[in-house]
């Protein structure tokens, strides 16, 4: 379940990053190559689970769906943090200032 | 049990790669990403993007499975030498197939962006601002 709960953030922040294009100002760039390279290495664990033990490919349970938010809370607080530590409208800036 | 650190293994070299050929680029100064905006730190930029996602990401599923804990030894199946083996072969087999697959992916996208800035560098050539420059 996490899988596709990771590919489908993964879809969505790419789309968002290519609505904003071509200027990457919130870094959504970053939070789909993150996203990416998670969906990868998860289906490649995946495959291979499935062709040497066999069984469901997908597991489907509260407890992995849990674990999916649970995922994608965890790439949006890093991509979250990347952002204010840049902060590419100023804003914690002008925050800090007055 | 460990599979990512493969790709965590990977994406610290790649990191360290990328500081180099980055001081490199800034010393010498890349004329060609200057012309297509594609320098080779950029482009390492994406595979380490990718690796250290996959691997932060994957490590919240083993410690969620209970195959990572915050104190030493670090890994669950350290803990019984019956599970060292088949840890030993997961890291070599899935680790290692998630670490190619991700830097095969990579080589795919670094190659459409290439073939990319080939093909808009000639209309850069034609445009109106560049004539008679």
């Amino acid at each position: 379940m996490w899988l596709i709960m990771t590919a489908l953030a993964a879809v969505i922040a790419t789309a968002l990053w290519y609505v904003k294009g071509p200027e990457d100002k919130y870094k959504l760039g970053l939070l789909s190559l993150f996203l990416w390279g998670a969906t990868l290495m998860w289906l490649v664990d995946h495959v291979m689970a499935y062709l040497t033990e066999g069984g469901e490919f997908l597991e489907i349970s509260l407890d992995a769906t849990l674990l999916g938010l649970a995922v994608i809370v965890l790439a949006l607080f890093v991509w979250e943090i990347v952002l204010l530590i840049s902060d590419p409208k100023g804003v914690l800036k002008k925050a800090l200032k007055g | 049990m460990a599979c990512f650190l493969v790709p965590m293994g990977e994406a610290v070299v790649t990191t360290v790669v990328q500081k180099v050929v980055k001081n490199r680029e800034t010393k010498v100064g890349d004329g060609r990403a200057a012309s297509t905006g594609l320098s080779w730190s950029r482009r390492l930029s994406w595979l380490n993007k990718m690796l250290w996602g996959g691997t932060a990401l994957l490590a919240l599923e083993h410690v969620w499975h209970g195959e990572v804990v915050p104190w030493p030894p670090f890994l669950t199946a350290m803990e019984n030498p019956a599970d060292i083996a088949p840890m030993l072969h997961e890291i070599a087999t899935i680790g290692v197939a998630m670490a190619v697959t991700v830097t095969a992916a990579w080589g795919v996208m670094v190659l459409i962006a290439e073939l990319k800035a080939k093909a808009s560098m000639p209309r850069v050539k034609e445009s109106p601002a560049s004539r008679g420059v």
